[in-house]
């Protein structure tokens, strides 16, 4: 893509959030990716989520691994920090940045080749620990750095650029992740900002392992007819079951749902969201039957979309790791050490 | 040649062959703790085989008056408890020893050496006729030949009957089940033995102010001691006791006691590719993070490991090295990743290594290990080895020094961050190829992104030649500065000869007894041990300084002396490898065989050895 830098002013009019910041104080460094890429349009959900629930830049810290996905960590929050790893491997690093200062937001951005094929086992045990994280996929079935080879998430059936035909089954996240007791489920499309935005600002509240599995079409190898992750296909092709609305903290629910078809869910910081039921029959409280619903939608060749599945009573890591409120890189060394009369004490069963 | 010296008080082996999983562990703890007690130094080999239950296994008690800390490679009595082994167990028994098995059942075919005494007990029919349950009889019947050998060898009973009581402090009836254990072995050899043998023990004071312990429960206290709050680990023979011991020091020792919260986290990971990214994530995060692994977890280890070395992110790695190639074998020893940790991962990657030499540098280099990766930014990897890990060493009780405060190296905080008016994550500013660092959470002046793809001085991804060009020299320009900082070979030169020996980590000890035992005979060897890499200048000028320079280590392919040729100026010839590799530990008789080769006649000048 060719593209021109951006002069950062900012209009004296642009709205600010609770820290007075808009959301140009949000964006980062500018996309090197294809003009008309999924990614950036998900890169463009997560800096109006980050403004929207006024984030303070430096409490961000953002993930990454290898491939086109990985590289969008550096297209949002310049002021935060942010560690593009190695291909897969971006959960571990999350985790040890985690286990170390369990007061900041983390942000993983994946693909669906960096996820589903060298990083299967990071995500999966990632989400066995309910690492309080945001972890999304920006899923597009094809390898496009390397121009154009079938991911793991490729449907059977569905076509390659060159026209080879995928034989393979899909590896489907949010099918893993459900049957591994992830605590908060989402499948999006990047062209539907509207569903996006808010799943993100949910996720971020989240206490425990948050994923978000966006279909995000390849405009370059997977785009074209054939190929069931190109635009026009996931656009016949998706549909919501439950929309999220997300309410901050202290705000008041202005609109009025009727019974029956929401779920107001109130997270553990006081904010809420509200789960508004396109589906009637689908119970996104409900880990089962929501399984059951997308595993039958899916053979209809439908992707269901929104937050399929969320439970706040789960333990995230340091719960489950008895670790203390204050994060580990602050406790000052004095409280550390445990001190020459210590080891003497314990050295004297080695006489 | 037998090195036994006529007067074998204090100084003599035992070696108990038994069968994995029968309890044995306490019996030979006990028996050594007891010879410790007694004022006598002792070294405590475990040979251990890769197995839960029912294979073959030895523990080796060196008793050494002269406080030697390595293996001596020779048997005088051999415990043979397992029948199995009982044939080749009788042919490892030194000329003019002893050979004591469990007489329950007749042996005629051990009678096979006239040189050996053979000495029988009943230890079966003993336990099973004063004990009742095949499990207490089984773990009796290990305590009772503890018993014989305190007859046998003159060991006071009273220092046993203390050691049970401190063992079993909550369990008083265990105590006198033991000790009646013992008592059915001790009075049984009195009566059927002339004891005690020449092999005998006599009080000394040689132990006062010493502990015995592991190299692995060494590291995990100095972790503790450093300041490391962050563990992430992937099991692994021989590296998991440190993770153990880690753990149940913070347990102890940093657990909140208002709260019960523990200061510490231990992330058991779900392979070494995660918990070395568990490590670096906690590392970028400001945390004094580690893992503990060894030669196949260092192998999956390579690629982070490069990713930490050029996003300049501190990093802890134990190598806990066991034999290769491949699994090799996991329960025996060697020094055979100095090369996978020396220039660890792809492209132009070389790491700062550590060698301790014993637990006590184990527990010292701990911290050394977190200042020089916070102050260098890069993985430090710490190389002790499984004899170093898991046998039992006699040390110097460790001491721990008030004043130490933790080296964080070029953290720019809140207040250095308001001061500047932008953060360059790359640049270097002091002209020593340290850059400066921030944590995130700090002040959002301070961010940066960190990416193992190509990046330019102020932490810009590039592609462009100069600028990557930049930041690679730059940290050519670090590792020069790393070569002051690593611990100094330590030297002990001034012998008046031109044969110097060098050797690393667990090659220390025998290296050591092999100088006083040849110095005895006459061929005097000047000694440097190598501590770090990269190698600070006195190493080069200790190899120039002697035209031959016997390389000890342990691994096939002579990885010390390859490193040494590539990181000095100094001529290959001049460096001659003694080399064990077999995976038992090294013992000094391998070294004094390998120096006599070379030094037949040890009057002609030194120089003439040098090859052409």
């Amino acid at each position: 893509m060719s593209f021109m830098l951006k002069p950062k002013v900012a209009h004296p009019d642009l709205p600010k959030n609770a820290l007075g910041l808009t959301r140009r104080d949000y964006e980062g460094a500018n996309s090197t990716l294809c003009a008309g890429c999924g990614h950036d349009s998900i890169t463009a959900a997560i800096v109006e989520a980050c403004w929207a629930n006024a984030i303070e830049p430096k409490n961000l810290v953002k993930l990454s691994g290898i491939g086109c996905s990985s590289k969008t960590t550096a297209y949002f929050v310049a002021g935060s920090h942010g560690f593009n790893s190695v291909h897969g491997r971006m959960p571990s690093v999350a985790t040890g940045a985690n286990a170390a200062n369990r007061q900041l937001g983390y942000i993983g951005v994946s693909g669906d080749g960096d996820t589903l094929s060298i990083g299967l086992g990071q995500f999966i045990h990632a989400i066995r620990r309910n690492l309080n994280m945001v972890y999304i996929i920006e899923n597009n079935g094809v390898y496009g750095l390397t121009k154009g080879q079938f991911s793991a998430s490729a449907d059977v059936g569905s076509t390659a650029k060159k026209g080879e035909i995928n034989n393979q089954t899909p590896i489907d996240p949010v099918q893993l992740a459900l049957t591994l007791g992830a605590s908060f489920v989402a499948r999006s499309f990047s062209g539907d900002k509207a569903q996006l935005v808010p799943l993100i600002q949910a996720a971020m509240h989240h206490p425990g392992f948050a994923l978000i599995d966006v279909l995000s079409p390849c405009v370059t190898f997977n785009d074209h007819e054939g190929s069931t992750r190109s635009y026009e296909y996931t656009r016949e092709h998706y549909e919501e079951a439950v929309h999220t609305d997300f309410v901050a903290p202290a705000a008041n629910i202005s609109v009025q749902y009727s019974e029956g078809e929401s779920v107001p869910v109130t997270m553990h910081d006081g904010s809420r969201i509200v789960l508004r039921k396109v589906d009637k029959d689908y119970d996104p409280t409900d880990r089962g039957s929501a399984l059951a619903r997308i595993r039958e939608r899916l053979r209809a060749q439908e992707y269901l979309t929104g937050l399929l599945h969320i439970s706040t009573n789960q333990p995230e890591f340091h719960e489950l790791n008895a670790t203390p409120d204050l994060p580990l890189n602050q406790i000052p060394y004095t409280k550390l050490n445990p001190g020459a009369a210590a080891l003497a004490k314990t050295l004297s069963r080695f006489r | 040649m037998p090195y036994a010296a006529p007067n074998r008080v204090n100084d003599f082996v035992i070696k108990i062959a038994t069968v994995n999983g029968t309890g044995s562990a306490s019996a030979n703890g006990l028996l050594m703790k007891a010879v410790f007690r007694s004022g006598v130094p002792v070294v405590g080999k475990n040979y251990f085989p890769s197995n839960i239950q029912g294979l073959p296994t030895w523990y080796e008690i060196r008793v050494t008056r002269d406080g030697y800390r390595a293996r001596s490679g020779q048997v005088d009595i051999m415990v043979a408890l397992n029948v199995e082994t009982y044939a080749r167990d009788l042919q490892e028994v030194t000329s003019g020893g002893y050979f004591l098995y469990d007489s329950t059942w007749p042996r005629p075919a051990l009678m096979m050496r006239d040189d050996v005494t053979v000495l029988g007990v009943p230890f079966a029919r003993l336990c099973n006729e004063n004990f009742t349950g095949v499990r207490t009889r089984i773990l009796m019947k290990n305590i009772c030949y503890a018993g014989a050998l305190a007859a046998l060898h003159g060991i006071d009973l009273d220092v046993i009957r203390q050691l049970l009581a401190e063992t079993y402090a909550k369990k008083p009836q265990l105590v006198d089940n033991n000790m009646k254990a013992i008592q059915l072995g001790y009075d049984f050899a009195q009566q059927q033995f002339s004891c005690p043998l020449p092999l005998r023990i006599e009080k000394m004071d040689a132990t006062r102010g010493q502990i015995i312990i592991d190299g692995n429960t060494a590291a995990a206290l100095g972790c503790i001691y450093a300041g490391a709050t962050v563990g992430a680990w992937y099991p692994i023979t021989p590296s998991t006791s440190l993770m153990d011991a880690f753990k149940s020091f913070g347990d102890r020792l940093r657990v909140d006691p208002a709260t019960g919260r523990k200061n510490y986290i231990m992330i058991q990971a779900e392979d070494e590719l995660a918990s070395i990214g568990m490590v670096i994530g906690a590392s970028f995060n400001g945390a004094r993070a580690f893992t503990a692994t060894s030669g196949p977890g260092l192998s999956l280890m390579q690629e982070f490991i490069g990713l930490a070395y050029y996003t300049e992110t501190p990093a802890v790695v134990f190598d806990v090295q066991r034999v290769g190639p491949s699994t090799g074998m996991p329960t025996r020893t060697q020094q055979c990743d100095i090369h996978s940790a020396a220039y660890a991962s792809h492209g132009d990657t070389r790491q700062v290594c550590l060698y301790p030499a014993n637990p006590e540098e184990c527990f010292e280099f701990a911290p050394i290990a977190f200042d020089l990766a916070e102050r260098l930014q890069t993985p430090i990897m710490v190389l002790s080895d499984l004899d170093i890990g898991m046998n039992d060493w006699m040390c110097p009780e460790f001491k721990w020094d008030e004043s130490y405060v933790p080296d964080r190296g070029k953290v720019l905080d809140d207040e250095a961050l308001a001061k500047i008016s932008k953060f360059w994550r790359y640049y270097d500013h002091d002209d020593d190829g340290i850059p400066q660092r921030t944590i995130p959470g700090v002040n959002s002046k301070g961010a940066y992104f960190a990416r193992g793809s190509g990046h330019n001085q102020y932490g810009a991804y590039t592609e462009d030649s100069a600028d990557y060009q930049v930041v690679i020299d730059r940290l050519r320009k670090k590792w020069l500065t790393a070569a002051r900082m690593v611990p100094k070979a330590l030297i002990e030169s001034g012998n008046g000869t031109e044969l110097g020996i060098v050797t690393l980590g667990s090659g220390d000890a025998p290296v050591r007894e092999a100088i006083a035992r040849l110095g005895a005979q006459g061929v005097k060897l000047d000694y440097m041990r190598v501590r770090g890499f990269p190698f600070g200048d006195e190493v080069e000028q200790f190899l120039e300084a002697h035209p031959v320079n016997f390389i000890v280590e342990q691994n096939r392919d002579a990885q010390l002396r390859a490193l040494l040729t590539l990181e000095t100026g100094v001529a290959k010839n001049r460096m001659r490898s003694i080399l064990h590799y077999n995976g038992m530990p090294l013992a000094a008789k391998y070294v004094i065989a390998g120096v006599m080769a070379e030094v037949q006649d040890y009057s002609r000048p030194a120089a003439q050895l040098v090859r052409k």
